[in-house]
């Protein structure tokens, strides 16, 4: 078919007459696009004063031409907090740059309800680059706005529940630490003619810790003091804890004797834990007799660390305990005495294994019982203060390589040449 | 922490003549001084900074008690002065620092000698028989406006100021003076702004005063311009030929002339 003969057909029609139809579809007049466009069209004078305004807009702000051209300016259209957010940034940034766009605000329509638009501003410049006025486009964001609204919503959701969990979480490590407390002495009792000094290293503040220490006087020459570890940690490890402190008082108070005293308290875990939950501890336990300027010490120990004695001429002497076994895990367990004279200058360590199984140095070796035998050799001859304050400077230096709960107990006879410390006698 | 590098303080100028500081209001930082800064920058010696929490200050060193109140920005514009040692300084104080600068004036006045207030409003809600222009309501819905639009600040607003291609070297500055604005930050400075009453202190205000207002000024009107005028004594008012609440970029010359000749008026 030629076109000269049966004209041009637009495709897919093939009737007669469309072709006017679609032609004058296709020649959408300025005029309309811009009245009838599916945004809001609005131009103002650089004062605000609105010059011209597309149909839409108006028909959106229920306003008619009338109203609105030369008699309001483009803050007019807007809420109070628009009003603000326009003066404080959108007309400085507007001014500064010439062009902006995408800013959300709200516009009041004339039935006083609120319409939330997308608002995109340019300002019109003269050749010499004079601002002439301002062109902006309106996009109707009820939708969007109410998606952002969803938004904030969860984000301020999220916000409450994250500083709730923040605050739940101080209040169980202030509980964790009174509890923590609660299983330690709040202070060293004051033992005549002794000094003594004690450390807690707590491995983490939401973790009760499983160490425990005590010293308390039996009678005006005699005092009983134990240290010790229970397996584990946590709420279970920490209950084990307060019975076995609580056991070991009763019992040192009922009868003196170091051996026997562990052996209640094996009882006692055997017969409190039985079954598929045993729970069990390693313990030194002690009674220091005033005996002239000396103090004479009975100890027992059931899978602990050797207690340390630092001597007033400058050794340092491990008190073995070989055999001793873990309190609470069998039956017949045996736990092996030893005794030892500590005399003016001398202190006794007792500690837990935080400290010698803590990592050190790049090769991440056990710091381990001869390092420390020789930290406390340099050490010697010091007072159980001295002791606590260089091995705390000690665990602090091993950093994240001290992963373990540390107790130090340090207990030790007044060196004669030195009057400056703390005796009650 | 040096108050120069927490407040982001930029000295210009004539080294030689009398000190202007600029001290920006709400909603900006210290670009908003950008045309009026080299017509003064010819006689004076001008000094800009942003408030801890603007532009490009140091945003650690923001609390929110301290910027909750008029007095800690207040506090922000005596240590600029002092970090600077200056003596008889003219400060500049755009909307709600024009009182922030009054109560600087009162806290140290060996280093403040005159006060320009650029459309300021002791207090914004009407109350009493005083119309500050706002309801109590209206601040509210301000607030809400603010709390609920501060998606548009990072995520609308900084594309297009990234993208503005005719003045890249804006673009950097602008980004960073809105989008570092921390919405919280943008919260407190908006409610202490707003929600502020310090009409006691102008009766309190003794040194040389411009008050300068535009003539139509949808947050300080005209009723305000009146009463800061009224409430200082011997101050001088002057209404620039400006829409707005900008005249330092609508009307940057008119501002300009009229702050040199107000300057130049004083003695030395």
């Amino acid at each position: 078919m030629s076109p000269a003969a049966g004209g041009c057909e637009e495709p897919g029609t093939g009737v007669p007459g469309t072709r006017a139809k679609f032609s004058a579809l296709l020649e959408d007049s300025a005029e309309d696009l811009y009245e009838s466009a599916p945004c809001g069209y609005l131009s103002t004078m650089m004062d605000g004063t609105i010059a011209k305004i597309n149909a839409t807009l108006l028909g959106w702000l229920g306003l008619s031409r009338n109203e609105v051209v030369g008699r309001m300016r483009f803050t007019d259209l807007l809420t109070v907090g628009g009003k603000l957010y326009h003066e404080t940034h959108f007309a400085p940034l507007l001014r500064m740059q010439g062009h902006l766009g995408g800013i959300a605000l709200e516009m009041r329509t004339a039935s006083g309800s609120r319409l939330p638009v997308l608002v995109t501003s340019t300002v019109k410049k003269s050749d010499d680059g004079e601002p002439l006025l301002i062109r902006t486009t309106v996009f109707d964001a009820t939708d969007r706005r109410a998606y952002e609204s969803e938004l904030l919503r969860a984000r301020r959701t999220a916000d409450e529940a994250r500083r709730q969990a923040e605050a739940d979480r101080e209040r169980l490590r202030e509980a964790l630490a009174v509890l923590q407390q609660s299983l330690l002495p709040a202070a060293l009792p004051d033992i005549p003619g002794v000094e003594t000094a004690c450390h807690y290293h707590t491995a983490s503040a939401m973790q009760l810790g499983g160490d425990f220490y005590d010293l308390f006087a039996l009678d005006d020459n005699r005092s009983a003091f134990f240290l010790g570890d229970v397996c584990g940690k946590g709420p279970q490890a920490a209950a084990v804890t307060s019975l076995t402190r609580y056991t070991l008082r009763a019992a040192a108070l009922h009868e003196p004797d170091p051996v026997a005293n562990l052996r209640v308290l094996n009882t006692v875990l055997l017969d409190r834990y039985t079954g598929d939950d045993p729970r069990y501890c390693t313990a030194v336990v002690g009674v220091l007799e005033r005996v002239g300027e000396t103090v004479e010490v009975r100890m027992a120990a059931g899978g602990h660390p050797p207690p340390l004695v630092l001597r007033a001429d400058g050794r340092a002497e491990h008190l073995p305990t070989p055999g001793g076994m873990l309190v609470g895990a069998l039956p017949a367990a045996r736990f092996v005495p030893v005794r030892t004279t500590l005399r003016p200058g001398d202190t006794l360590l007792l500690y837990t294994d935080g400290l010698t199984e803590a990592r050190t140095g790049p090769q991440r070796e056990l710091y381990g019982d001869e390092a420390l035998k020789s930290f406390a050799e340099a050490l010697a001859p010091a007072g159980p203060g001295r002791v606590i304050d260089a091995l705390t400077d000690l665990l602090r230096s091993f950093g994240d390589g001290l992963n373990d709960d540390t107790a130090l107990l340090a207990i030790g006879v007044p060196a004669r040449t030195d009057p400056g410390r703390r005796t009650s006698a | 922490m040096s108050i120069h590098r927490r407040n982001n303080v930029r000295v210009t100028g004539r080294a030689t003549g009398r000190t202007i500081v600029l001290v920006h209001g709400f909603g900006c930082d210290q670009n908003m001084w950008r045309l009026v800064e080299p017509a003064l920058a010819e006689d004076f010696r001008v000094v800009l900074f942003d408030y801890v929490g603007a532009g490009r200050s140091d945003l650690s060193a923001w609390r929110e008690e301290r910027y909750s109140s008029l007095d800690g920005y207040a506090r922000d514009v005596v240590e600029v002065c002092e970090e600077l040692d200056l003596r008889d300084a003219v400060l500049v104080g755009h909307s709600v620092s024009a009182m922030t600068c009054a109560l600087a004036g009162e806290a140290a006045p060996d280093r403040i000698g005159s006060l320009v207030m650029v459309c300021p409003s002791p207090c914004y809600i009407d109350e009493d028989g005083y119309r500050g222009g706002f309801s109590a309501q209206d601040i509210d819905e301000l607030l809400e406006s603010l709390e609920s639009n501060y998606l548009g600040w990072s995520a609308a607003m900084a594309p297009v100021i990234m993208g503005n291609p005719d003045r890249p070297e804006l673009g950097a500055e602008l980004t960073n003076s809105f989008c570092a604005t921390d919405p919280e930050i943008a919260r407190v400075f908006a409610r202490t702004t707003f929600l502020s009453d310090s009409r006691k202190d102008l009766a309190k205000v003794t040194v040389p005063t411009l008050i300068l207002e535009c003539e139509q000024d949808v947050i300080a009107p005209k009723e305000v311009g009146a009463y800061v005028h009224g409430a200082i004594p011997g101050s001088e008012l002057v209404t620039l030929p400006a829409t707005g609440h900008c005249p330092q970029l609508s009307a940057p010359e008119a501002t300009a002339a009229a702050i040199r000749s107000f300057v130049s008026a004083l003695g030395r």
